[in-house]
């Protein structure tokens, strides 16, 4: 099995690495909860052309995004099939104009407005994917909890988060150890046994994994309430780091985009798509 | 039993809910037992929310499901698809409302609520807010998520009793029973 890893951070001192987690994280929400509102596939467009520059100046490398690219497109035609199936007609019910290309039967009729919804949909999921990866592509991760406990999520919310990185591969250790000693054994869960087979096999990978984790549990929860944690309503961070100009800089600019996204969506066009059919 | 509803949120349950979280995220993201139905797996993930909801209460499952599924989607390297990680939240919550009714600490066996208990969260997530939140953010036609939230639905729901009462039937096995010891 591979092992993956959860955080590819690499500091190559760009401007982008540069910038405090806490920017870092506010930058990640609005840019993609800009994508949320919008349909609009010329915002959208733009969308992925900033995060796209913005995967530039971080210098990340473009390769890693074939692969992604490969699980959308695959994806993507399931999604299309699936459409053209239950809702063949969706394109023209919001877009309220018919451009046929080919009928295969009365209700079965592809048309130009479906594919443009697809289109436009295809557009609005791979807009974020470069911020996704670059976002833990540039954030140190023993920043990531304190960047969260500066956006006000309560700090023992936080701790978990950065318990639950600390201890991935731990666990996935385990799980592999685990795995390997019950293959050991003639336990075998990979797809050379049958359904039922894996899945009580499975089982047998799950209860000495969890059980094991429970023990960890008392482990750790014991440590630190001998260090005093939670003790006190506040917590500070090790490795907080106070915003510069270039925060309020980078903060401002993306503050921006959300606002002219939304104005676009609700003033503009004031309809979810962008109807290029009128 | 003079349980909170809600659970506590002592150094514990903080610990066990991150632990549950990488747990879920391992099995996630590696363990797929794929369905009958193409394109869809069985996600033994769903039996560790339920498990840890009955042991931690339901701000601990809804915790494990959120953060667990919001950092599969991180690793898979999409953005957060956030109609699903709500809808595991909400599955996890539901998980965990059985806290109040379980007592697997003192080898009590996981009872009827345990199980219902699961399956209206599961309703609720995937037939209920994922489909909606999928109309609302994605636009999607309403035909294919509602066929797709009943499928995970079913899917979800067998996976969430079946796993998460394996581990809550063999965890209550190994705890001594309260009333184990008398007082004389």
């Amino acid at each position: 099995m591979k092992k993956t890893k959860l955080f590819s951070y690499v500091d190559n001192g760009t401007i982008i690495h540069k910038l405090s987690g806490l920017s870092k994280l506010i930058c990640f929400l609005l840019l993609t909860f800009a994508s949320m509102f919008t349909y609009d596939i010329r915002v959208l467009l733009v969308l992925l052309l900033i995060s796209l520059v913005i995967s530039y100046i971080a210098k990340f490398p473009f390769k890693r995004y074939k692969l992604v690219l490969v699980y959308f497109m695959i994806f993507m035609v399931f999604n299309f099939l699936l459409n053209f199936l239950l809702a063949p007609n969706y394109g023209v019910e919001i877009f309220g104009t018919k451009h046929v290309i080919y009928v295969f039967s009365d209700h079965f009729t592809l048309t130009w407005e479906q594919m443009y919804y697809q289109l436009a949909k295809f557009v609005k999921y791979i807009c974020i994917m470069p911020l996704g990866l670059m976002f833990f592509y540039t954030i140190d991760p023993s920043e990531f909890a304190s960047s969260l406990n500066g956006i006000k999520v309560p700090y023992k919310a936080c701790t978990v988060f950065a318990l639950a990185l600390r201890y991935f591969p731990d666990i996935q250790r385990d799980y592999n150890n685990i795995n390997l000693a019950q293959q050991a054994r003639g336990i075998d869960s990979s797809k050379k046994a049958s359904l039922t087979k894996r899945v009580k096999n499975v089982a047998k990978i799950l209860l000495p994994l969890v059980f094991s984790t429970l023990d960890r549990v008392e482990l750790i929860s014991n440590a630190m309430e001998l260090r005093g944690y939670g003790k006190e309503k506040k917590r500070t961070w090790y490795s907080y780091r106070r915003l510069v100009k270039r925060d309020y800089l980078a903060i401002g600019l993306c503050l921006f985009i959300f606002a002219s996204v939304l104005f676009m969506r609700f003033v503009v066009v004031k309809n979810l798509f962008w109807n290029p059919f009128i | 039993m003079n349980k909170s509803f809600f659970g506590k949120f002592d150094v514990k349950t903080i610990v066990a809910t991150a632990l549950g979280a990488a747990l879920f995220l391992v099995l996630f993201a590696f363990v797929k037992i794929p369905s009958p139905v193409p394109n869809t797996n069985i996600q033994i993930a769903y039996g560790i929310t339920t498990f840890f909801g009955a042991l931690f209460g339901p701000i601990s499952a809804a915790l494990i499901g959120f953060a667990g599924h919001a950092l599969n989607d991180f690793i898979a390297g999409f953005g957060i698809w956030w109609s699903w990680v709500i809808a595991s939240a909400v599955a996890g919550l539901f998980a965990g409302f059985a806290y109040k009714f379980s007592d697997l600490e003192h080898g009590k066996k996981p009872g009827k609520m345990f199980f219902i208990l699961n399956i209206v969260g599961q309703f609720i997530a995937w037939v209920i807010v994922a489909p909606i939140l999928d109309i609302v953010i994605y636009a999607e036609p309403v035909d294919t998520v509602f066929v797709q939230g009943l499928t995970s639905f079913v899917v979800d729901a067998i996976s969430a009793c079946v796993v998460g009462g394996i581990l809550a039937y063999a965890y209550a096995a190994v705890r001594s029973s309260a009333s184990s010891l008398d007082k004389e």
